[in-house]
């Protein structure tokens, strides 16, 4: 009960954020941080759970991009040279979706291949993946224009055409709408999580042979989690295209997938609110700096803060708050006796 | 109740267990003794379906199940409780007792069994809510046993349950198994110290380099000439 309140005053919060910010360049910064956050959760669903590093994460995040700018603005495909393909525009919510379930079935495949060999393999796949679908997405200029870009992205809608709609082309709306896919997605991991598959997911990254022994199916919960967690960073590429209106294949960079790593493994990977944590302060730290140092400045402090926190918060920020929270706890109840008898146990 | 029949096991080309047949009845408790690498891990393995085998036939029951999947084996009420680190380090103890029963759907009967365990060991239920990293070695052991008892088995593998622990913590862990059989759980057990294996076990099988040497009751092998020599030191 008391969660509940402190959790829906935190998004309240949040929430209010656009009322009084009163500057919308910082809230740009925000719409970008809530859209790396989401994208970091979906990482640490891999990295903090089933304990298997992506460094090709920013391969779905980019899939989910181009592939909800393509629906959305349509395209056209020569495929012989009598007949070509005609995609028409779909409306955004639509392209969106689509978007999400293009990333996830990218994540099954390389979930299937690639959990076959874990560990470093893992890595090494999803790396070359993400560099395969940046060089595809530079390269096939039919379709993705290549290094000129996809303009004219329509920004996000959501509704009927020509009953009712609500095209998000401000900037408060866009961050009510990032807020609000943050919540989903910190829902569906926390549900995820503290379920049976997470549990399992959990005993995975513990003790592999321990898990199997117990009846864990391996390879289907690795599956499970990447599906996932891909089709969450495509959620976050669809709401980065729609929001910013131009993609390119500078999407697919590996500095993205290392932004999301440093969020993840900073806040404290394996934690619930880790990424959202690690997120909002790297997210917003590069920013902030500017204003203070030159950009030259700017970058080592960047990397000296990082090299700080996991020199002396190893585990990352989030755990190593808990501990101190427990720890304080503690100090105040060592007088109270311990609960229920064994008898009441369940 | 199991059946081994000429299993050959392999890693790569590397025979790990060559050709090896042996039966466990209800309500025994069998031991394999043997040195380093002689197969005795390898065998556990092979039966629990963490590692199919090149040839032979697993039977249980009567039931053929030879290749299937560790959870298929599982079901079928087999728990098997690996060497080495047999705990999750991070879960909780009450977590940890939970990924015992991960197949099972039945709550009522999970938490039943999960009271009788806390009855049986007091001390898990007191450190129910802490990681199972912080418990002692001797505590740990208990909680894998705990863990594989969870799964309501009619037969347990335990590889090694001495391994790495002080002396007066090995003769609590045989005594745990030794309970744990008089409570009508079929034991087969894999064990280096084979002086205590062989007090204990009903029967036993000397493993060496993948193949069953010997094999007879406790007694009759510790009077063995053979086995004394190359296992009891004298």
């Amino acid at each position: 009960m008391n969660r509940r309140l402190i959790e829906f005053g935190v998004v309240l919060f949040f929430a209010s954020v656009p009322f009084w910010l009163g500057n919308l360049y910082y809230l740009h910064i925000l719409i970008t941080t809530g859209i790396f956050i989401i994208a970091a959760m979906s990482l640490n669903l891999l990295l903090g759970y089933t304990g298997q590093l992506s460094l090709g994460h920013v391969a779905f995040f980019g899939i989910g991009a181009y592939t909800s700018a393509l629906i959305s603005i349509g395209f056209d495909l020569e495929l012989t040279d009598t007949y070509t393909f005609v995609f028409e525009p779909k409306p955004v919510w639509f392209s969106f979706l689509c978007g999400i379930a293009f990333a996830a079935i990218c994540g099954w495949l390389i979930g299937k291949i690639s959990f076959k060999v874990r560990g470093a393999y893992f890595v090494i796949v999803t790396i070359s993946f993400a560099e395969v679908v940046r060089l595809v997405a530079l390269n096939w200029i039919d379709l993705t224009e290549g290094p000129m870009a996809l303009n004219n992205i329509p920004p996000f809608t959501l509704g009927i055409p020509g009953l009712w709609e609500l095209t998000f082309f401000k900037k408060e709306p866009n961050y009510w709408l990032v807020l609000a896919l943050c919540v989903v997605s910190f829902v569906i991991v926390r549900r995820l999580v503290q379920s049976r598959a997470g549990r399992a997911m959990i005993a995975l990254r513990e003790n592999e042979s321990l898990a199997t022994s117990v009846g864990v199916d391996v390879t289907k919960y690795l599956v499970l989690a990447t599906v996932i967690s891909a089709g969450m960073a495509g959620a976050a590429g669809g709401l980065y295209t729609h929001y910013i209106r131009i993609v390119d294949p500078d999407v697919f960079l590996f500095i993205y997938t290392v932004t999301m790593v440093i969020m993840v493994i900073t806040g404290g990977k394996g934690t619930l609110l880790g990424p959202i944590v690690g997120g909002l302060i790297f997210g917003i730290l590069p920013e902030a700096l500017r204003g203070l140092a030159g950009p030259e400045v700017q970058w080592v402090i960047y990397g000296i803060l990082m090299i700080l926190v996991v020199y002396f918060l190893p585990g990352g920020i989030v755990p190593a708050l808990s501990n101190w929270w427990r720890q304080r706890e503690d100090n105040q109840s060592t007088s109270s006796p311990g609960d229920a008898a064994p008898g009441t146990a369940s | 109740m199991l059946k081994v029949e000429g299993l050959t096991c392999a890693y790569g080309k590397v025979m790990a267990v060559r050709d090896l047949t042996m039966e466990v009845r209800q309500g025994e408790l069998v031991t394999l003794i043997g040195a380093n690498g002689a197969g005795k891990t390898t065998t556990l393995k092979a039966i629990s379906g963490v590692l199919p085998p090149v040839q032979g036939r697993i039977e249980f029951d009567g039931e053929d199940i030879t290749g299937t999947s560790p959870r298929t084996v599982l079901e079928k009420g087999i728990a098997h409780c690996p060497e080495g680190r047999r705990i999750f380090p991070y879960m909780t103890v009450r977590e940890n007792l939970e990924m015992g029963c991960f197949l099972r759907n039945d709550a009522n009967a999970i938490s039943e069994d999960m009271e009788g365990i806390y009855v049986r060991f007091p001390i898990l239920y007191e450190r129910r809510a802490q990681a199972a990293g912080t418990l002692s070695g001797g505590e740990q052991q208990m909680l894998a046993i705990s863990r594989a008892l969870m799964s309501r088995p009619r037969l347990i593998l335990f590889d090694e349950p001495s391994l790495g622990l002080a002396p007066n913590l090995v003769e609590q862990t045989f005594d745990i198994v030794e309970q744990i059989r008089a409570d009508g759980v079929t034991v087969v057990m894999v064990e280096q110290n084979a002086l205590a294996a062989l007090e204990l076990c009903d029967r036993s099988y000397v493993l060496e380099s993948g193949e069953v040497t010997l094999t007879g009751t406790g007694r009759q092998l510790l009077k063995n000439k053979k086995v004394q020599q190359a296992y009891l030191g004298g």
